[in-house]
């Protein structure tokens, strides 16, 4: 009991365990997501999807886990083996690393630095590294074609998303995540996608901007998790695979397990940073840490599941409609909307 | 004592642990059966041919160039938005003319055609042709491409 004590009276094990948390997190909603996203396709298609694992096929993720952990894992003879085993290790970082800003609740985030959005995007870019890594170590013709697409259109999309962020910066005046969700605590009225806690005529001037940045920021951040209509890196009909074609076994679930945490990620930094986070849409009415947890993970699901619906209505977009989409639409209208706001925030 | 900032780099430590050790648990349980076969590169079912390592299109390194350009412009205008409530309309002007310089280079680019990716040529359709041809026009004039009329 002493061993104990002596254990939580330690600050940095305090915190390491804090930081488990959003891993052990992570892996339960990849096994919800996972099941959600077939069954949410199949049944768009007319389909039912998993049926003999347990009721309703609801072990099938697990049997898919075991299955993965079974999996031999083949490196290729002409690949670089080094930059090859490294690839997925710098991909799931980057996605781990972001949820250390992530306010899950009033009394939880992982890492209250001051920094928190910057960071995000700092972090976020760690994931193109570890894609274009293996893409280029693979060695093979898929996966590189893969792997620099992939890198030029989430490169490509991280300017619309930054400038995103930082509308929403210039209007709560606070990098930090949860400073940004307290901004806008009290209902949903005082949400940023809505104009902010601001007086009433402000607000009503700052809505159309808030709810196009907003818009912008929920289109880029599919295209920044490279999901359908933006999945040209893992074209399956042309590119095979794209960046894990030559991938198997556990390393190939690490980048699948860093894809469903990247969806959550920016589903959560769209809800933190528009739809007031922890916050309760009705105001007193049902918040407090415990609702806060509960409040953060179904917006974010509510988004998650509006990806995956997505995903499985659109077709995909061609490489040139692509680029044309992020340069040609989708950051000339942040700029109109970041001079706007700006504007309206000084007069 | 512990920084906010030493906590994000345990997240990180933590990332490369939890990696590393499902690696590891994978290699406890899996087979290791490797032949020469099977550790060639994949290429459809056949043998590949040549090394993947090959020249990549220019465009890839323009988009690279221009991203790198606004990405420096959002790092500058992150600080300018944390305070930007404290500056006022000076702030505001101040940035206005950082935005029109950046914009300038970005009209540019645009027009330079950097932006542009390959498009595939819109095909005439063969109604349409026959159409063109029976009334007589020339159908150079009126199916050239947006690019091409340009030059």
């Amino acid at each position: 009991m002493e061993i104990i004590q002596k254990l939580f009276a330690n600050e940095l094990i305090v915190s390491i365990l804090l930081s488990l948390l959003p891993l052990v997190f992570i892996i339960a909603y990849a096994l919800v997501v996972l099941y959600t996203e077939m069954k949410v396709a199949a049944h768009i298609q007319d389909r039912v999807a998993y049926m003999r694992t347990g009721w309703h096929g609801l072990l099938q993720p697990i049997a898919d886990m075991l299955k993965l952990l079974q999996k031999e894992d083949i490196i290729p003879d002409k690949a670089d083996k080094l930059l090859f085993r490294l690839a997925p290790i710098i991909a799931f970082v980057g996605t781990y690393a972001a949820y250390a800003v992530l306010p899950f609740s009033s009394i939880y985030i992982g890492s209250n630095i001051n920094l928190g959005a910057f960071f995000l995007v700092a972090v976020g870019s760690l994931v193109v590294v570890g894609i274009l890594m293996a893409g280029w170590a693979s060695n093979n013709k898929w996966s590189l074609f893969g792997g620099v697409r992939s890198a030029a259109q989430m490169i490509s999309y991280e300017i619309p998303t930054a400038i995103a962020i930082i509308i929403v910066v210039m209007i709560t005046g606070s990098l930090n995540l949860q400073d940004v969700t307290k901004f806008q605590d009290g209902g949903i009225g005082n949400w940023v996608v809505f104009g902010g806690p601001s007086p009433w005529l402000q607000k009503l001037m700052l809505m159309p901007f808030t709810i196009i940045t907003f818009f912008i920021l929920f289109v880029s951040s599919i295209a920044e998790v490279n999901r359908t209509p933006f999945d040209l890196p893992e074209a399956e009909s042309e590119l095979v695979q794209g960046f894990n074609t030559e991938y198997s076994g556990m390393r190939f679930a690490m980048f699948y397990l860093s894809e469903y945490a990247n969806l959550f990620t920016v589903s959560a930094v769209g809800i933190a940073l528009f739809l007031g986070g922890w916050s309760s849409p009705f105001g007193t009415f049902m918040s407090g840490p415990v609702w806060g947890i509960f409040w953060f993970v179904a917006k974010a699901y509510i988004f998650v599941l509006v990806q995956i619906w997505v995903r499985w209505t659109l077709p995909r977009l061609r490489v040139d409609q692509l680029m044309y989409v992020s340069w040609k639409v989708l950051t000339p209208w942040l700029f109109v909307c970041l001079l706007s706001v700006g504007l309206i925030l000084v007069l | 004592m512990l920084t906010e900032f030493g906590k994000a780099f345990i997240f990180l430590l933590l990332g490369v642990i939890f990696v590393v050790l499902g690696l590891f648990g994978a290699w406890i349980f899996r087979p290791h059966r490797p032949y020469p076969e099977k550790n060639a590169t994949y290429e459809c079912g056949e043998e590949p041919v040549g090394s993947a390592w090959i020249r990549l299109n220019v465009r890839f390194y323009v988009i690279a160039l221009v991203f790198l350009i606004f990405d420096v412009e959002v790092a500058v205008l992150f600080p300018w938005a944390l305070v930007y409530r404290q500056f006022g309309l000076f702030g505001f002007l101040e940035m206005a003319v950082f935005l029109v310089i950046l914009f300038v280079g970005y009209a540019y680019v645009w027009i330079k055609g950097d932006l542009d990716w390959d498009k595939p040529k819109p095909e005439i359709s063969v109604i349409k042709r026959t159409i063109v041809t029976a009334i007589g026009m020339d159908s150079k004039h009126v199916f050239v491409d947006d690019d091409e009329m340009v030059e």
